[in-house]
């Protein structure tokens, strides 16, 4: 019985193991015949032609798509994610850090459907503005040129995006900034500081790994997501650095917008470009974690 | 430089908890004052009191007057961070920081302060460490992490850090509770050469080592727990541990009670 | 010996008058308002842009002015303070704004479907120009997808932090742990694709006369996925809170280990593994992708989640999105603020719960 139970219970932590495993190998195994079906590099083309006679598709535009948009939703969040970490670690009182830091816990369980839903019918508009004041004022820059139409572009995309990956980077980065030992603090106030000067001598260095592997979470969640992306962008196969004008596209957001016209080889391009997604995250987040288990292991040691 | 303290009245509370009642006492210039009594009698929150140290705590407040050469600290319109970088503090734990090396540590005060010309810092750094003397268990190791010191040279090298900023009074909170015999006795020894220039006031557990190092004792005691600590009695170190006025004193130093 | 007084010249260490001044608050609000007034004149006045743009550069006016004014009375150090204060506040306000903007429009626009027809009815030969129509479909769908998902992932998910707990060691526990930290950052959408290859183009073929068959149990596989390493997690926290002596006292009466897990460990933590628990489900019911990808959505009402198309809400919301029909936005609306209802609603009580837990 007892032998039993440990083998099952042993089994079942191998899962994990497996089930990781096991996704490379059924997405590869479909993968491949699509990819040797296709008459274009796979890697290089910009276009996504897979149900055609002669499939023609290719991961670079949604590739860049996608890193875009998640640098420019990072760009955009961590500052504001890591002001509000300190925020509710060391500037408000502990009646207002707890209901609002809760709030923030909420804002991560809001489906992504949600955001996409609201960042389209909502969100769009104030953006849509902005961007026809940003073309009309800069656009002798690249990044805001262009004629229009405005809307469905990268910058709502990246925004929505910035908005869902902000309370994970949030409620991380205040853990870490809370566990600042009080004795360093003590000793940077005790040394004449004010209370920003003690943030940059105590808690930010103590805090670094911590917030870096925060942001990469926060990067793997980004890079991922789908249906918010799917109903934000404007969904145009191209390699632009225009922020504003329709267009943009993302790996994930294409296989939920062409997945439902995918004959057989379509399916096998689409999980093509999955795998690709796949590696990735996977990439990312063993960053991350290998970060966060590097300074778990410092912090126990110097305990 | 070094400057007189004056207390009088002084109460502190964690929120509505009093901790300390009405201490007065006066400290002179260029001395060491010791401050003993059983745990949990305030000592510690007094200490926390002359530097502003107290007020950091949650819900911690302050009532009385605290005067450094005639300033009362608790002034409305005072600087704490004057307050703090004039009365420099050393804590029980040695607290350097993690993520510096002895250098940064050493010159931490100096960089907040606006200091940033290398050379400058590179001889307050020096002059700091040696005064701690510890500069010639680090002079070929500066650039490495502070933390990887043992205890008792880390607490030098806090020290180092404190008086790096010229302080005039520094406060030492039972600095040597974590060390071992021989690094206590460094820093005892270090106590008497800092004494020239600075105000020292130190809490301590070890009345010896309040015996050893003093120039004044302060005893304070509780009644029972849950009451606020009071100083019984204040005098020459000599006084107290010779001839105390007080009964309670005398039960203290000769070990019958606390 | 002296110390450094003399040899830093320059630099007052210790300034013998403690006493400073404040910037007054007054002061501080006349700057605001200046910045501003200022900024409504730059902006208006030279047809910049709207209130909008007064606003954002009369706190950058304001910013700069207050940085000033502080430094001249108080010191640099002190304005640096300020500022990265006001900074630190500034952050919050700004992502509180469309956190109230869902929450508004959430409740606005979805109200306007809310009624019985909407949870009694199916999208069932509801054409372009039908105002009706409902999320009954996709309400059973979520709630047998969710519900299968968990059948399979907690038994799964317990015993694997039960194996890292009680009985790993060495090497490949260490990998185990950091592999499933690994997994929690998976995107649903690859999930979604896994169980595409595996279950629907591959083993569902057997079971349908080799033609692959989506349906809503392929949509659990893929949320179990996606929920398992949650609830490992969680749940070996949560083993781990239970006190050493609790086993030890089990094994001292001779009680097999397996035993003592079952009977003593696992009903001490038992609370805390539903918290863990009802968050991994609040996450998978919210998850679209994964359905999108291997349950097909569907109009009509399929109880039967191993055959056939189903929908879900979560999916409906996406489907009724991207509907040209003037009354699918309402719809959608509607589905969006009862996902979201019945998301938060789990979170909620999982958290209140975890809160009790941590007092007794």
């Amino acid at each position: 019985m007892e032998t039993g139970f440990r083998a099952l219970s042993t089994a079942a932590g191998a899962m994990v193991l497996v089930i990781i495993v096991a996704i490379a190998i059924f997405l590869i195994s479909k993968a491949v015949p699509a990819l040797q079906a296709n008459t274009e590099n796979f890697l290089s083309y910009k276009a996504w032609f897979p149900n055609d006679a002669e499939p023609k598709f290719g991961i670079a535009a949604l590739a860049f798509g996608t890193v875009l948009t998640s640098i420019i939703a990072l760009i955009v969040a961590v500052p504001i994610a890591l002001g509000i970490a300190l925020f509710l670690s060391h500037y408000a009182p502990k009646r207002l850090a707890n209901p609002l830091g809760f709030i923030i816990d909420l804002l991560a369980a809001v489906p992504s459907v949600v955001f996409g839903l609201w960042g389209r019918d909502v969100f769009r508009v104030p953006v849509q503005d902005f961007s026809v004041w940003l073309n009309k004022y800069f656009s002798w820059l690249p990044i805001f040129g262009g004629d229009g139409p405005f809307g469905r572009s990268i910058l709502l995309g990246s925004l929505v995006l910035a908005i869902m990956v902000l309370p994970i980077v949030t409620s991380l980065s205040r853990e870490v900034f809370q566990q600042t030992p009080l004795m360093n603090e003590e000793a940077a106030l005790a040394l004449g500081a004010t209370k920003w000067e003690m943030i940059r001598t105590a808690v930010v260095p103590y805090g670094k790994p911590g917030v870096i592997a925060a942001i990469m979470l926060g990067l793997g969640r980004a890079l991922g997501e789908t249906i918010a992306l799917a109903l934000t962008l404007g969904i145009v196969f191209n390699i632009s650095f225009n922020l504003i004008e329709s267009g943009g596209n993302s790996i994930a957001a294409n296989i939920a917008n062409t997945f439902g016209e995918a004959n057989a080889t379509g399916r096998g391009a689409l999980i093509a470009s999955g795998l690709v997604l796949f590696a990735i995250t996977l990439v990312v987040n063993m960053a991350a974690r290998a970060i966060i288990y590097r300074r778990r292991e410092f912090r126990d040691s110097a305990a | 430089m070094a400057k007189r303290i004056e207390a009088s009245n002084v109460s502190s509370y964690y929120g509505s908890f009093k901790a300390i009642d009405s201490i007065s006492m006066t400290v002179e210039p260029k001395t060491i004052t010791a401050l003993i009594g059983p745990s949990g009698c305030g000592k510690s929150t007094f200490l926390r009191s002359i530097n502003r140290m107290h007020e950091v705590l949650p819900n911690a407040r302050i009532e009385g007057r605290l005067t450094i050469d005639d300033q009362n600290i608790y002034d409305s319109d005072v600087d704490v961070t004057a307050v703090r970088r004039m009365i420099g503090m050393v804590f029980q734990r040695p607290n350097p920081f993690p993520t510096m090396s002895i250098y940064e540590n050493v010159v931490a005060g100096l960089k907040l302060n606006g200091v940033k010309k290398k050379s400058l810092l590179d001889d307050a750094a020096e002059k700091s460490l040696k005064s701690a003397n510890l500069w010639d268990e680090v002079k070929d190791r500066l650039a490495r992490p502070g933390a990887g010191l043992s205890g008792g040279q880390q607490q030098r090298l806090c020290i180092a850090r404190t008086i790096a900023v010229q302080p005039q009074v520094v406060l030492m909170d039972e600095p040597c509770s974590a060390l071992d015999p021989i690094s206590t006795l460094a820093i005892e020894d270090l106590m008497f050469k800092l004494k020239d220039q600075f105000t020292i006031i130190i809490v301590t557990h070890n009345m010896q080592q309040a015996a050893r190092v003093s120039d004044k004792t302060g005893f304070f005691s509780i009644e029972k727990t849950g009451d606020p600590g009071r100083l019984i009695e204040y005098d020459d170190t000599q006084k107290i541990f010779s001839n105390p006025a007080e009964k309670k004193t005398e039960d203290y130093i000769t070990g019958r009670f606390g | 010996m002296s110390l450094l007084e003399k040899e830093v010249p320059g630099v007052v260490m210790t300034p013998d008058n403690i006493r400073s001044k404040k910037l007054p608050w007054a002061v501080d609000l006349g700057v605001a308002v200046v910045a501003l007034i200022v900024a409504a004149a730059v902006v208006l006045g030279l047809g910049l842009g709207n209130w909008v743009l007064v606003v954002v550069v009369g706190i950058v006016f304001y910013l700069a002015g207050m940085f000033a004014a502080a430094t001249r009375v108080e010191g640099r150090r002190s304005a640096r303070n300020r500022l990265w204060k006001t900074l630190i506040y500034a952050a919050c306000i700004l992502a509180i704004l469309p956190l109230a903007s869902v929450v508004w429009t959430l409740v606005s626009k979805g109200a306007a479907r809310l009624d019985g027809e909407f949870f009694g009815t199916s999208m069932n030969n509801i054409g372009a120009r039908d105002p009706n129509g409902g999320a009954y479909h996709a309400i059973i769908g979520t709630l047998e997808q969710v519900g299968l998902a968990t059948l399979m992932a907690v038994p799964l998910g317990v015993l694997g932090a039960i194996y890292l707990v009680e009985y790993g060691r060495g090497k490949f526990a260490l990998t185990v742990r950091f592999f499933v930290d690994v997994m929690t950052g998976i995107p649903s959408i690859v999930a979604g694709l896994f169980i595409l290859a595996f279950w629907v183009l591959i083993v569902s073929p057997w079971f349908n006369n080799g033609t692959p068959r989506f349906s809503g149990f392929a949509a659990s596989l893929a949320l179990t996925v996606l929920m398992l390493p949650t609830i490992v997690r969680s749940t070996e926290e949560m083993l781990r809170l239970v006190p050493g002596p609790l086993r030890e006292g089990a094994y001292a009466l001779g009680v097999p280990q397996w035993k003592t897990i079952v009977k003593v460990v696992l009903p001490t933590a038992l609370p805390g593994i539903v918290t863990g628990v009802m968050l991994a489900v609040a996450r998978a019911a919210g998850e679209t992708a994964p359905v999108l990808l291997v349950a097909g959505g569907a109009a009509a009402i399929n109880f039967d989640p191993f055959a056939g198309n189903q929908s879900s809400l979560a999916l409906y919301v996406y489907q009724q999105a991207g509907d040209a029909s003037r009354f699918a936005p309402e719809r959608a609306w509607t589905a969006a603020l009862t996902l979201v209802a019945l998301v938060l609603i789990l979170t909620i009580a999982a958290k209140l719960l975890a809160r009790r837990n941590r007092l007794t």
